[in-house]
């Protein structure tokens, strides 16, 4: 599609940092919520074309980084029995748990599988009637709808080997955390345009008004996280605080009705605990009462499992904006992508790992540049 | 995680369930589930995460957004008022 190609011209990225620049006039911190966008962002070099006025803080999004280390060790515990078939995303293989990984799980004979979509975990329950599969089911409010189906499915035909391990998490209580932590620094967010293009708009006119922060919908092209910088700026130096849609052809205002409806069928609000940040109230889904047979911490009892996480890894701080990867000791020598410390190096959508993939220990005053590389974005929405 | 990639709808069959879709990612075909985008059409683009369309696209807003960073493009810089021209272009950004 025409548009699509678009919406990677180096030209009007240009125009659109120069838009930027020619607004700002003083310092301002903004926080991109998601890791898809931090990804990003690192990638292209966005946060060093931009004036040195306009800080990006790389916010907690990366459901894979915030899964908590306890449930990591019940996916362990759970995926190496001999009846159970363990489906998951390929990015929680090499995500540590207390003294091992998946990846390691499957080497000593789990039979652990890496699954596109969760209805293809739906059809192996469906092919091996005798093997137990679970789904480790993680992830955004992006995510979340898939899931529900999936389990949705499961019940309808009545599979008694189809089970979920839930690690939900939701986006707006961790910006209220964010917001309420003593050292906040965030003063503008740039809301993730997927879960947006899920959950709508209606949940952040009120963290916008309380907290007095613009909140600006963006996506995830180059062009799309420049817009969204482009307006929060924009709110920014009138004083103003508003709920905007940077990324309209993704995301409508009422979100995707047909999915909503689903997860409110599916999941309810729980307390969750985040790698690298700890307990936010009200900040997960678990499957309700009429799918509870079809949790998997209860199926295998391994809901007594806790872990404490340890304490040399400074993730919590990067994940709320107060150090930058960089200024982490253990970043790149004890700490790496190969044998990640902690929430933020255990994903490329973590900070610490994008960092350390595209901006490893330059970190050197700013190269301003005046292009974005051509290349395909991953991401484009 | 949040990856998701936009892509054309080539076929639906209305009779799976769940809904189910062929979608053409640029050269590359999969099936995805379309569930949660019901009244897509053949020809339509969707965002498709972990196999499951979550929202079509919407064309005219993206040409909206195009038309906007062009409107950008062509505004000369100025030594005039920033404030001035902020708002200028700013009427133009509420395009939906």
């Amino acid at each position: 599609m025409k548009y699509i190609d678009e919406f990677n011209d180096p030209d009007l990225a240009r125009r659109l940092l120069d838009e930027i620049r020619a607004t700002v006039t003083r310092p301002w911190a903004l926080m991109e919520v998601c890791g898809g966008q931090t990804h990003s962002i690192i990638r292209h070099g966005i946060d060093q074309l931009l004036p040195d006025e306009v800080e990006l803080i790389h916010g907690p999004g990366c459901p894979v980084c915030v899964t908590p280390l306890d449930v990591i060790d019940k996916a362990l515990e759970i995926a190496a029995r001999r009846e159970v078939i363990f489906c998951s995303f390929g990015d929680m293989l090499r995500v540590p748990g207390t003294d091992r990984d998946l990846f390691r799980v499957k080497g000593e004979g789990g039979d652990v599988r890496v699954v596109y979509s969760p209805l293809d975990a739906l059809a192996l329950a469906r092919k091996n009637p005798d093997r137990q599969v679970v789904f480790f089911a993680i992830g955004f409010e992006t995510t979340a709808p898939a899931n529900a189906m999936a389990v949705h499915q499961a019940r309808r035909l009545g599979l008694g080997n189809f089970s979920l391990l839930v690690s939900h998490v939701r986006v707006p209580p961790a910006i209220e955390a964010i917001m309420t932590a003593p050292q906040c620094r965030v003063q503008a967010f740039l809301a993730a345009g997927h879960v947006c293009s899920v959950m709508g708009m209606a949940e952040y006119p009120e963290l916008a008004d309380r907290h007095r922060v613009p909140v600006v919908v963006t996506g995830f092209e180059p062009l799309d996280i420049l817009e969204g910088i482009r307006r929060a700026v924009h709110q920014l130096e009138r004083g103003e605080h508003r709920v905007e849609n940077a990324y309209p052809r993704a995301v409508r205002e009422q979100g995707n009705p047909a999915a909503l409806s689903m997860l409110e069928e599916v999941f309810e609000v729980t307390d969750r605990n985040w790698r690298g940040i700890g307990p936010i109230p009200a900040s997960g889904w678990r499957l309700s009462e009429a799918y509870r047979a079809y949790d998997a911490e209860h199926r295998f009892d391994v809901t007594g499992i806790r872990t404490e996480e340890p304490a040399v890894c400074r993730a919590g701080e990067v994940l709320q904006g107060l150090i930058k990867p960089t200024e982490c000791e253990a970043f790149g020598t004890a700490c790496t992508p190969r044998t990640p410390l902690g929430a933020t190096m255990v994903s490329n959508e973590g900070a610490c790992a994008a960092y350390y993939l595209y901006r490893r220990m330059t970190d050197g005053p700013a190269q301003r540049g005046s292009r974005i590389p051509r290349e395909e974005l991953n991401t484009v929405g | 995680m949040c990856l998701a990639v936009p892509g054309k709808v080539v076929s639906i069959d209305h009779r799976a369930d769940p809904m189910t879709g062929l979608i053409d990612f640029g050269g590359v075909r999969k099936q995805a589930c379309l569930e949660y985008v019901p009244d897509v059409r053949v020809g339509e683009y969707v965002i498709v995460h972990v196999g499951f369309a979550l929202q079509r696209l919407d064309e005219e807003s993206a040409r909206a957004s195009l038309e906007l960073f062009e409107q950008l493009g062509l505004l000369e810089e100025e030594f005039g008022d920033a404030w001035e021209q902020a708002a200028r272009q700013e009427s133009g950004s509420e395009a939906r």
